[in-house]
């Protein structure tokens, strides 16, 4: 096989874990995974968090994280056994033959050094090129990756781009030396839906016109539909299924995968808004600053009882600065919040225990919500004694009572957050605000931090939970995917502003205002094609202009997170 | 869980002296040979059968001093560090969850303590306030304090911006719930570990006090102020100031190997640095 660029046999990774007061011992992280790349493919890498993806990407370049000892196997690159080559080998090896583009580009660039500089670096280093040489070539490729002025951009600090740009200028980086594969772990998923869409083509035409191969890591498997040629899905380590793109995608053959495919399909019927909302936002204004920054202008929303208002909108766009207005924690500039028919004290510390009783909220980050040194048994059980004052057997029975309601079971009660999965951790928070018995519960981006399947069972729990308690939901998301399958009402927020607001399917049937179109039409689709129809419609084209002013919005500096 | 195999070498001997010093101060009118200000013998006997460490600058016993030297040192210190402790954390836990005015006050106020020298300070608190060991204490321990605050309260900012923090106050959570609940229990593995190093400064601090002769009076004496009674030996060869400037010296290491070792294990259960 001539073309055969990448081939790993049997490859066994393993590293050993300190877990505290117990002995040290190994695992294996993956085991006897193979698979082969030509020259000029792109091979996707697909799997949930633990599967082994990117520690099989950076075998590819001979690369152990701390602690990870490649046990077994080979890594063929180029006809040479990498994993035997010596120090001096792998040194001529990366940046020259292979290159790596990393999930977060922010932390990956030095700022103290301009982009030019940290792009031609390799190039250099490796004798590849001299420095006018390699200086042209990346201006070429700032072009071809369409980054906005490509002759100077170079001349920035990593700090002066913004998050996509600077996804960009790390392919560009990799590009640069001319590999012959790169190693893509992740690169769009800390990014937004209409960024990552740019992005995506951008590294898609690259690839395609330098005719490089490459590993495209990546826990979503709609964006993998795009780029890849091949696609590997793993679980555990261990390879599930491997397959072309169309196979994959249309003709899954494992169960796993076909949950992978399917996993968007949550069936919920929309109800219909009743008369009296259960919580109303009025003309609310807030901001940062003591009013210098307004990051909520002149925002209205209802939420009606048992049911969902799913608020949709990119980073920096108000969404969890409105949670916090509605919770007290940032007391409104202007408006009011009406729950049950009266007026919200705008101060958390004003409001009423049974007014904080009967609105809960669910974090993103399960993992910080809880208290680590609390047992899920006192994280639960705390709102119990605190709003209810139940104490001893009767609270005890009520938590293992919620337990069960979230599917886990009593035998978690002495169990700490740390010895939970992520998805359990999320599980416990929901149990905890279900503990007080609210009437609304504002669950901020409470499934984004977690995988496909787990998080599509916990939006399941969520629907069952809202069925048997009867609480609403203020459902904050940049996930719209989420939104079309649990919400019953839709609040597109931009810059701060509610732009489009209604019902579900009012909100999601044309005629579309300019940004809901962009937000809509942004969401990567599980089809092969799907990007280039996206991009290449004339209704994107013609909304492009309008694409750069959104950008500039992107890096508020108020987020919270 | 835990292992006395596993303990590291350098932890064992800090654990062991440090608990024969303990067992010392807590035992010593049992141990002690002779009574504390009782005279034995001439002034400055080299060692012997009957006085293991020989005799100090009035003829008394020196292990018995050593020994009823231990007991004051270790109480002095001990609540003079349980003081700088309580007091420092909780204001500086305080200062962290209530912030605004109160925040700024006491930081202020401790900025204003800390610049001016410790031992200056306390020369000039202790030559005009009545020298008895409630006001070495009292000086002492609010002097010691004032770190106590600044750690605490840097560590207690960072966790009062946690998401499980923001529950318990949206849950409407007292403030003495958020201190001593959510924020105490994340705070202590980095207190710990500076209540063994702060434990350290107070010995040696006491020991420099009572060498300047403003710390423990006469006859009582702490080991500082025995190296002072007996410095005037060195001239003449006779090493009864060493043996107490070597107590403290190893005092303050081998707690400070203990320290050592706690602070690798807590960070290392945390998933933090350390090997231990």
């Amino acid at each position: 096989m001539a073309d055969t660029l990448l081939d790993v046999r049997d490859l066994k990774i393993e590293a050993t874990v300190y877990p505290p007061g117990e002995h040290p011992r190994k695992i294996t992280i993956v085991d006897g995974v193979s698979l082969t790349l030509e020259k000029g493919r792109v091979l996707g890498l697909i799997g949930e968090s633990g599967a082994g993806k990117s520690t099989i990407g950076l075998s590819s370049m001979a690369f152990g994280r701390g602690g990870v000892r490649i046990t077994g196997g080979r890594v063929i690159l180029n006809g040479r056994d990498i994993l035997k080559a010596g120090r001096n080998g792998i040194r001529k090896l990366r940046g020259r033959e292979v290159c790596y583009v990393a999930q977060s580009a922010a932390a990956a660039f030095n700022p103290a050094q301009r982009l030019m500089d940290q792009v031609v670096e390799a190039a250099l280093k490796h004798g590849v090129a001299n420095r006018a040489e390699a200086e042209k070539r990346a201006k070429a490729l700032f072009r071809k990756l369409s980054l906005p002025d490509p002759d100077n951009i170079g001349k920035r600090y990593p700090h002066q781009v913004s998050g996509g740009q600077l996804q960009r200028v790390m392919t560009a980086m990799a590009l640069c030396s001319e590999p012959d594969l790169i190693v893509f772990d992740e690169p769009t998923t800390a990014l937004d839906v209409t960024t990552q869409i740019d992005v995506l083509a951008a590294i898609k035409d690259a690839i395609r016109d330098t005719g490089v191969a490459a590993l495209y890591i990546t826990h979503d498997l709609a964006v993998v539909a795009q780029v890849a040629d091949d696609i590997v899905v793993l679980r555990h380590g261990k390879m599930v299924e491997k397959g072309t793109t169309y196979e994959i995608i249309k003709e899954p053959k494992q169960a796993y995968t076909q949950a992978l495919v399917s996993v968007h399909h949550i069936g919920h019927e929309e109800k219909q808004p009743t008369t009296k909302p259960v919580l109303s936002v009025k003309n609310v204004t807030a901001g940062y600053g003591h009013g210098i920054v307004k990051v909520l202008k002149n925002v209205s929303v209802d939420i009606h009882p048992g049911q969902t208002l799913a608020v949709v909108g990119e980073s920096g766009s108000g969404k969890s600065t409105l949670a916090r207005a509605i919770t007290g924690l940032l007391p409104p500039l202007q408006g009011e919040v009406i729950f049950e028919g009266r007026k919200l004290s705008n101060r958390l510390s004003e409001r009423t225990k049974d007014d904080l009783r009967q609105l809960q909220m669910i974090y993103q980050m399960a993992d910080v919500a809880m208290n680590p040194r609390q047992t899920v048994g006192t994280i639960i059980g705390r709102p119990l004694e605190f709003y209810f004052g139940m104490r001893g057997k009767q609270r005890d029975a009520r938590v293992a009572e919620l337990l069960d309601k979230i599917e886990m079971g009593k035998g978690f009660i002495d169990r700490y957050p740390a010895e939970l999965s992520g998805g359990q951790k999320q599980r416990v928070c929901i149990a905890r605000s279900l503990a007080a018995k609210p009437k609304l519960i504002v669950c901020d981006e409470v499934t984004s931090a977690l995988d496909p399947l787990v998080a599509h069972g916990i939006l399941e729990l969520l629907l069952e939970l809202q069925k048997e308690e009867n609480v609403a939901y203020l459902f904050i998301t940049h996930d719209l995917a989420t939104v079309k399958s649990i919400a019953d009402s839709i609040a597109v927020m931009y810059r701060g502003e509610v732009v489009r607001y209604g019902a579900r399917t009012k909100v999601l049937t044309p005629p579309f205002d300019d940004y809901t179109d962009l937000l809509l039409s942004s969401v990567p689709e599980m089809e092969i094609g799907w990007l280039e129809k996206a991009i290449a419609s004339a209704r994107w084209r013609v909304r492009e202009t309008n694409a750069v002013g959104w950008t500039r919005t992107r890096n508020s500096r108020f987020r919270p997170h | 869980m835990l292992d006395i195999k596993r303990i590291p070498i350098p932890a064992l001997i800090g654990i062991v002296l440090t608990t024969l010093f303990v067992l010392a101060a807590i035992f010593a009118p049992l141990i002690a040979p002779h009574g504390n200000g009782e005279i034995v013998g001439d002034v400055w006997e080299p060692m012997s059968a009957a006085h293991w460490l020989g005799t100090d600058n009035l003829g008394r016993d020196l292990l018995s001093r050593m020994i009823y030297g231990a007991r004051i040192t270790l109480f002095i210190a001990v609540l003079a560090t349980a003081l700088s402790f309580s007091l420092g954390a909780i204001l500086g836990f305080s200062a962290a969850v209530f912030g605004g005015w109160f925040d700024t006050l006491l930081s202020r106020l401790v900025d204003l303590l800390m610049s001016i020298p410790t031992l200056i300070m306390a020369l000039v608190v202790l030559s005009v306030l009545p020298t008895n060991l409630v006001t070495l204490i009292l000086v002492m321990g609010i002097l010691d304090s004032t770190r106590v605050y600044r750690l605490s309260r840097a560590v207690a900012v960072d966790i009062n911006v946690m998401d499980y923090v923001e529950a318990a106050k949206l849950r409407g959570e007292g403030e003495a719930w958020i201190i001593f609940r959510e924020i105490l229990p994340n705070a202590l593995s980095p207190l710990v570990s500076e209540l063994g190093l702060r434990f350290i400064y107070a010995v040696l601090f006491l020991s420099t006090l009572s060498f300047l002769g403003l710390g423990v009076q006469p006859p009582d004496a702490d080991w500082g102020g025995m190296v002072k009674e007996n410095k005037d030996g060195i001239v003449f060869g006779i090493a009864a100031a060493l043996i107490p400037a070597a107590a403290i010296a190893a005092l303050a290491i081998s707690v400070n190997l203990v320290a050592d070792w706690v602070l690798n294990r807590t960070t290392d259960i945390k998933g933090g640095r350390g090997n231990g």
